[in-house]
């Protein structure tokens, strides 16, 4: 138990400055930068409480909104994630997550990506939401989301890729 | 009593959620509204002094590109000097607007520039211990960067002139038809000018100043140039796209403006109105 506590401690320091120290400063074509510390939210053990979740996205949130002087739109973003977590977990392992067996690593590859994909869009979308305050640019605001989603959907597989577990 | 503790405890969540939500909203629309200062900001000690250990690395990598400015803007002002030292020995005159230079200019080091979001700031390794205040201008050697918003005792962020909220008053060189220069959000070395009226001579390439019109920075600094132009719909005002001098997107140092008669005139302002 203390492992979980300590691996999920690390996690969130570690996806906050690696977001505000170098994700943040990607800007690849100008504007697409990836949003890697919505993991944390990905990662967070299924069977943890949801009150504690809510709680720690919305402080991971706010402290990015600190470093980019963005007001709230961070913790907005995490907080609805993180709310939203267990429909979204129900509608992509169905019954094995009501029971509270399964861990990410051992979920089917389909409803993984279902799964990662959805919260990520979900975030992006109010995030960008928040950021731009008004439909005016509502096919800018499309765009942003659609472009920043896949570049952090790609970096979420890789990173996961990257510290697989070995398998006995 | 049971069943109110009851519904809370059931509904801890949703509750939490709502707060939180909330907060954060309020946050979001807090920053959303121009001249406010903010609850908290990247000035405070934790986030400064972690950006401030990164940019010294960074800034290790742009040397060569900052020296080659330094050397530019030396030999523009040694020209200056050159010639109004010629003026001086010939004609010895007192310029009006030299006496008592009202101007102070201090420089400081960029820690944190962001550019590709809608409401951008920078974030200055100076603060309220160098003398920095809220409202004062920020420029660098070839065009204007912003407006110093919320101050800490060794830090200050700056909004930044790629910021949706954004105004600053702004003209023509070679005419006195002034604007109001704004940000779309898109290209961050393009920025608008709107409400120049339609009377106003213009043509591509024109170079665009700061109007002596704002306390906040002397007139006559450069911003840019005219990249293109329209008409808006009534016909009587344009709309301009500017090409910024600056680059935006890699500033590193920046000298600050105070307006040492800024107090005076707004006082006075003041005044006048209330009466």
């Amino acid at each position: 138990m203390n492992s979980v506590i300590l691996t999920n401690a690390v996690r969130f320091v570690v996806l906050l400055l690696l977001q505000v120290l170098l994700l943040n400063n990607i800007n690849f074509l100008g504007y697409i930068n990836p949003y890697l510390y919505v993991l944390f939210i990905i990662l967070f053990p299924f069977s943890g409480s949801q009150t504690l979740l809510i709680f720690l996205s919305f402080l991971l949130g706010w402290g990015v909104d600190i470093f980019e002087d963005s007001g709230g739109i961070n913790a907005a973003a995490c907080l609805v994630a993180a709310f939203i977590r267990p429909v979204l977990l129900r509608f992509s392992f169905g019954v094995s997550y009501d029971y509270q067996t399964i861990k990410f690593s051992s979920t089917q590859p389909g409803a993984r990506i279902s799964y990662v994909v959805i919260l990520v869009l979900v975030h992006h979308f109010v995030l960008f939401l928040l950021e731009f305050f008004n439909f005016a640019h509502f096919l800018l605001l499309l765009k942003k989301t659609f472009f920043s989603a896949l570049f952090t959907i790609i970096l979420v597989f890789l990173t996961l890729a990257l510290f697989k577990r070995r398998s006995r | 009593m049971q069943q109110i503790i009851n519904f809370l405890i059931r509904n801890k969540n949703n509750i939490l959620f709502l707060l939180l939500l909330t907060f954060s909203l309020f946050l979001t629309i807090q920053s959303h509204s121009y001249q406010k200062s903010k609850f908290i900001s990247s000035a405070n000690f934790l986030s400064g002094g972690i950006y401030s250990w990164t940019s010294n690395i960074n800034s290790y990598f742009n040397l060569e590109q900052y020296n080659l400015r330094l050397l530019e803007e030396n030999e523009r002002l040694r020209t200056r000097l050159a010639t109004y030292e010629d003026t001086l020995a010939i004609e010895p005159f007192t310029d009006s607007s030299a006496v008592g230079a009202s101007y102070i200019f201090r420089a400081s080091e960029v820690i944190n520039n962001n550019y590709a979001k809608v409401d951008n700031y920078l974030t200055l390794k100076t603060g309220a211990r160098d003398g920095i205040r809220r409202d004062m201008g920020v420029i660098t050697s070839k065009g204007i960067v912003g407006i110093v918003e919320n101050v800490s005792p060794n830090y200050s962020t700056v909004i930044s002139i790629l910021n949706s909220n954004s105004r600053i008053n702004a003209q023509l060189k070679k005419s006195n038809h002034f604007g109001t220069l704004v940000w779309n959000g898109e290209d961050p070395n393009v920025v608008q000018l709107t409400d120049v009226p339609s009377i106003a001579p213009l043509a591509e390439g024109d170079t665009i100043i700061t109007g002596g019109r704002s306390l906040i920075f002397p007139k006559g600094i450069p911003i840019g140039a005219v990249k293109d132009f329209t008409l808006d719909q009534s016909e009587s005002y344009y709309q301009i796209s500017i090409q910024l001098f600056n680059d935006m997107t890699n500033i590193g140092y920046v000298y600050i403006i105070e307006n040492t008669e800024q107090e005076e005139i707004r006082n006075l302002q003041n005044i006048s109105r209330d009466e």
